[in-house]
C-alpha cells in the first residue's frame, strides 16, 4: 500500500484513528494492571478514568458528535452518527451511574472503544470505494484532453469538443487520438489496449479508420475527422461506464428496501427493549446497556455499501478485458442467461471468404497456382480468397478475360487456363469431377484438361468452436440463425458443435423467430442474442440481454446492446459469464452473511449473551469483512 | 432533460440512498439517481424549470446528507 494513494481526507483520518488507538491502549492497559479508578479514593474516583476515556472519545469522535447534532436539527433521527452517538453516550452515562452509585467502575473504555472501532471501519470503507472508484478512473484514461487540429499552417491546440467533422488533425507519437476518423497521411501502430483490453497493437495507414481513444505509437498521423466527439466512440463509451451502475439489479433493489425498513425497525424494538422488561423486573441499567448495544448494530452499511461494491467491481473487471457491461441488472441477468442466440455471418463465421479445400489430393499446389495466375486481375471476394491462401505473386503475362457469371480465361503462348464455374467447363466440353461440400466450388483446366477444383467458405472463427462448447458445457443452448440455405447451415452448426439452427432466414425474420423463441421460454430462462451489431440491432434491443461484438467504430451496436464486446472475439462470452457468476456468488454471500451475523447478534445481545464489544463488530467487522469479499470480485480472470 | 453532477463527500453508502429517496420526493423531478461509488447525481426534470426543481433538488438533499455537497 503507498502512501501516496490515500486521499488527503483519508490520510489524515488514518493519523487520527492511529493516535487515538495508541492512547487509547496505553491508557486501557494501564487500567487494567492498576485500575484506574482507584487511584483517588473517595465517591468521585470514577472521575479519573471517565476524564482519560473521555479524552480519547472526544478525540476520535468529535466529527460524529458534531454531525449528530447537526442532524437532530435536520430531523434525521435515524441517522447513523446519532444513532452511534446515543449509543456510546449512554454507555458513558450508565458507567457513571455505575461511579456514583458505588458501583464497581468500568463500562468507560467500552463506550470510548465502540466508536473507536466504529471510525476504523468508517475509514476502511472510504479506503475501500476509494480504491475501486481509482480503479474505474484509470478506465477512463481514455479521455482525451486535446485534440492538433489543423487550420492554418501551424497545428492549433484545442479542446476535443471544438473539433467538428471535416477537420484535419495531427496525432503526435504518444498522444491519444482524440476523435475518430480516417488516416489522411502517415502510417503508425496504434495501442487500443484501453478501449478493447487486446495488447496487440494495431497497425493503421492511409485510409485506415482510426478510433478515438486509442494511443498513437510510433509516428504521426493525419486524420480527417469524421465525427464530432459528442458521437465519437470515446464519448459514447465513457456515457456508457459512468451511467453503468444506475442501472440496479434486484439485489441492489432488495438492499435498498431492507435498509429502509432495517434500521427503524432496529432503533423501535431498542426502545422497547429499554422500557418494558425493566418494568416487570426494574432492572433498568442491563436492559438499557443491552439497548445501547442494539443501536450500534443498527446501520445497514454493511450491505448497503457491499453490494452495489461488488456489482461495480464486477463492471471494472469486465471493462479490464475489453467487455463492457452497461448495468448491474444486465450483470445479473446474465448470470443466469442459459440460450445463446447467434447471428451467424460476422459472428460465427468471419465474414469473409476462405480456401477451405482443394482436390485432388497432391496437386493441391498445382491447382492453387493456375487458379491465382486466372483470379489475381479481380477484386471480387472468392479471387482474393484463392490470392490469400496462394500467398505469393502469380505468375505474370498472361491475358486474362473475364466471362461474365462463369470466370475467367488466362492465354499465354498458347497455354489456357480456365478458371471458374461448373458452367464454364461445361461450356468447354470439360468433364470433371464434381466436388461435395457447402459454400462455392472453383474449377480449374489447362489446355482442355480438368485439373482440380477449390471449394471456398466463409470462415468460421477460430474460437467459435471452443467458445459454444464451453457454453453447451454450463448447460446452455446454443442456436444459430443464418440467411443461408439448410444445407450450410447444418454443416456450420455440426462443426461448431451448436444444439441448434435456424436457416433461411431475412433479415426481418430474424426479429420474428427471436419473438417466438421470447415467447416460448420460460419465466426464469434468459436469452442472450449475440451479433454484430450491423443489422441486427432490433434483435439485439428486443432479447433479454443483447451481445454486439466487435464494439469499436460502431455506435449503432454500443446503443442497441446490454453488453459489448470490444474485442472482436467470442471468448469474451464464457469469461463474461465467469466474472457474472463470480459477482452474483459473492453478492449472495455478503446478502446472507452479514444480515444472518447482524440478527444472529441482535438475539445474543436481547438475550444477554453479547456486550457492546461483538456489537462493534457486527457492525463494523461486518461491514469490513463484506467489502473485502466484494473486493475478490475484481481478481484475476483466465481469458 | 437530464443533467448529471458531481457529489463531494458523500461518505456512506446509506446516505447516498437516503438522499435519492429525499430527491425523489421533490416536485418535478421525474427521474433521479445517486451513484455513491462514482459520487455522482443524476437528476431528470423538465427542460423549462429545470433549474427552479434543481434549486428545490440541493435544499432537499442537504436536509438529508448535511456533509454532502452538490458541484455545479
Amino acid at each position: 500500500m503507498k502512501r501516496s494513494s490515500l486521499s488527503k481526507k483519508d490520510r489524515r483520518n488514518l493519523i487520527r484513528i492511529i493516535v487515538a488507538l495508541v492512547l487509547f491502549f496505553a491508557i486501557f492497559i494501564t487500567d487494567k494492571c492498576i485500575t484506574l479508578g482507584s487511584v483517588f479514593s473517595g465517591p468521585f474516583a470514577w472521575v479519573f478514568p471517565f476524564a482519560l476515556y473521555l479524552a480519547v472519545y472526544l478525540l476520535i469522535g468529535y466529527d460524529v458528535l458534531w454531525r449528530a447534532i447537526r442532524n437532530i436539527a435536520h430531523g434525521q433521527v435515524f441517522d447513523e452518527n446519532f444513532l452511534m452517538c446515543i449509543a456510546t453516550l449512554g454507555a458513558f452515562a450508565l458507567a457513571i451511574y455505575r461511579g456514583v452509585t458505588g458501583q464497581p467502575i468500568e463500562g468507560f473504555d467500552e463506550a470510548c472503544a465502540v466508536l473507536l472501532f466504529y471510525q476504523v471501519g468508517e475509514w476502511f470503507q472510504s479506503y475501500a470505494t476509494g480504491r475501486s472508484r481509482k480503479s474505474i478512473a484509470s478506465l477512463m484514461d481514455i479521455r482525451p484532453d486535446y485534440a492538433n487540429v489543423l487550420r492554418g499552417e501551424e497545428p492549433e491546440r484545442v479542446d476535443p469538443t471544438e473539433v467538428e467533422a471535416g477537420e484535419l488533425i495531427l496525432v503526435n507519437p504518444g498522444e491519444k487520438v482524440p476523435l475518430d476518423g480516417i488516416v489522411e497521411r502517415g502510417a503508425s501502430t496504434l495501442d487500443t489496449k484501453a478501449l478493447t483490453g487486446e495488447s496487440l497493437p494495431r497497425e493503421v495507414n492511409l485510409g485506415s479508420e482510426v478510433v478515438s481513444g486509442s494511443v498513437n505509437l510510433t509516428s504521426q498521423l493525419w486524420v480527417r475527422v469524421t465525427r464530432p466527439f459528442y458521437d465519437s466512440t470515446v464519448s459514447k463509451i465513457l456515457e456508457l461506464v459512468e451511467s453503468a451502475s444506475e442501472q440496479k439489479s434486484k439485489a441492489e433493489h432488495f438492499i435498498t428496501k431492507f435498509a429502509k425498513y432495517y434500521t427503524p425497525i432496529v432503533v423501535g424494538v431498542a426502545a422497547l427493549l429499554a422500557v418494558v422488561p425493566p418494568l416487570i423486573d426494574s432492572d433498568w441499567s442491563t436492559w438499557i446497556y443491552r439497548a445501547l448495544s442494539f443501536l450500534v448494530v443498527s446501520c445497514p452499511c454493511a450491505l448497503v455499501i457491499s453490494i452495489p461494491l461488488s456489482f461495480f467491481a464486477g463492471i471494472g473487471a469486465a471493462s479490464r478485458y475489453g467487455i463492457l457491461i452497461k448495468g448491474s441488472n444486465y450483470l445479473e441477468k446474465f448470470n443466469s442467461a442459459n440460450t445463446f442466440v447467434f447471428d451467424k455471418t460476422g459472428t460465427l463465421t468471419k465474414g469473409n471468404f476462405a480456401v477451405a479445400k482443394i482436390v485432388p489430393e497432391g496437386k493441391e499446389q498445382e491447382v492453387l497456382r493456375l487458379a491465382a495466375i486466372a483470379e489475381h486481375g479481380s477484386s471480387h471476394p472468392i479471387a482474393k480468397s484463392i490470392l490469400q491462401k496462394y500467398a505469393k505473386t502469380p505468375e505474370g503475362g498472361y491475358t486474362l478475360t473475364n466471362l461474365a457469371g462463369a470466370g475467367v480465361k488466362a492465354e499465354k503462348e498458347g497455354s489456357v487456363i480456365l478458371c471458374g464455374n461448373q458452367k464454364l467447363m461445361q461450356d468447354n466440353g470439360i468433364a470433371v469431377s464434381p466436388m461435395e461440400g457447402v459454400g462455392t466450388v472453383v474449377y480449374v483446366a489447362r489446355n482442355g484438361q480438368f485439373i482440380g477444383s477449390l471449394l471456398i467458405v466463409d470462415e468460421i472463427k477460430p474460437e467459435s468452436r471452443e467458445v459454444v462448447s464451453a457454453l453447451n458445457k454450463m448447460g446452455a443452448k446454443t442456436v444459430m440463425l443464418t440467411g443461408d440455405n439448410e444445407a450450410i447451415a447444418s454443416s456450420v452448426a455440426k462443426e461448431i458443435g451448436l444444439t441448434g439452427y435456424k436457416a433461411g432466414l431475412l433479415p426481418q425474420n430474424k426479429v420474428e423467430k427471436v419473438e417466438k423463441m421470447l415467447a416460448a421460454k420460460g419465466k426464469k430462462d434468459v436469452l442472450c442474442f449475440v451479433g454484430d451489431g450491423i443489422n441486427d440491432a432490433p434483435v439485439l434491443m428486443r432479447s433479454d440481454v443483447g451481445i454486439a461484438m466487435g464494439g469499436v467504430g460502431s455506435d449503432a451496436a454500443i446503443e442497441a446492446s446490454d453488453i459489448v464486446l470490444m474485442k472482436d472475439d467470442l471468448r469474451g462470452i464464457p469469461l463474461a459469464k465467469r466474472i457474472a457468476k463470480k459477482t452474483m456468488v459473492i453478492v449472495m454471500e455478503n446478502i446472507i452473511f452479514s444480515i444472518a451475523i447482524k440478527v444472529a447478534i441482535l438475539i445474543l445481545t436481547a438475550v444477554g449473551f453479547a456486550n457492546m464489544w461483538l456489537a462493534v463488530f457486527g457492525d463494523v467487522g461486518v461491514a469490513v469483512i463484506a467489502i473485502l469479499n466484494a473486493m475478490r470480485v475484481n481478481g484475476k480472470y483466465e481469458k | 432533460m437530464k443533467k448529471v453532477f458531481q457529489l463531494e463527500d458523500l461518505d456512506c453508502a446509506n446516505c447516498a440512498a437516503r438522499m435519492e429517496r429525499a430527491i425523489g420526493k421533490v416536485e418535478g423531478v421525474t427521474a433521479v439517481s445517486v451513484n455513491f461509488l462514482t459520487q455522482k447525481l443524476s437528476v431528470e426534470a423538465d427542460e423549462a424549470e429545470f433549474d427552479a426543481v434543481m434549486e428545490k433538488v440541493v435544499k432537499a438533499a442537504k436536509r438529508a446528507v448535511p456533509d454532502c455537497t452538490i458541484v455545479r
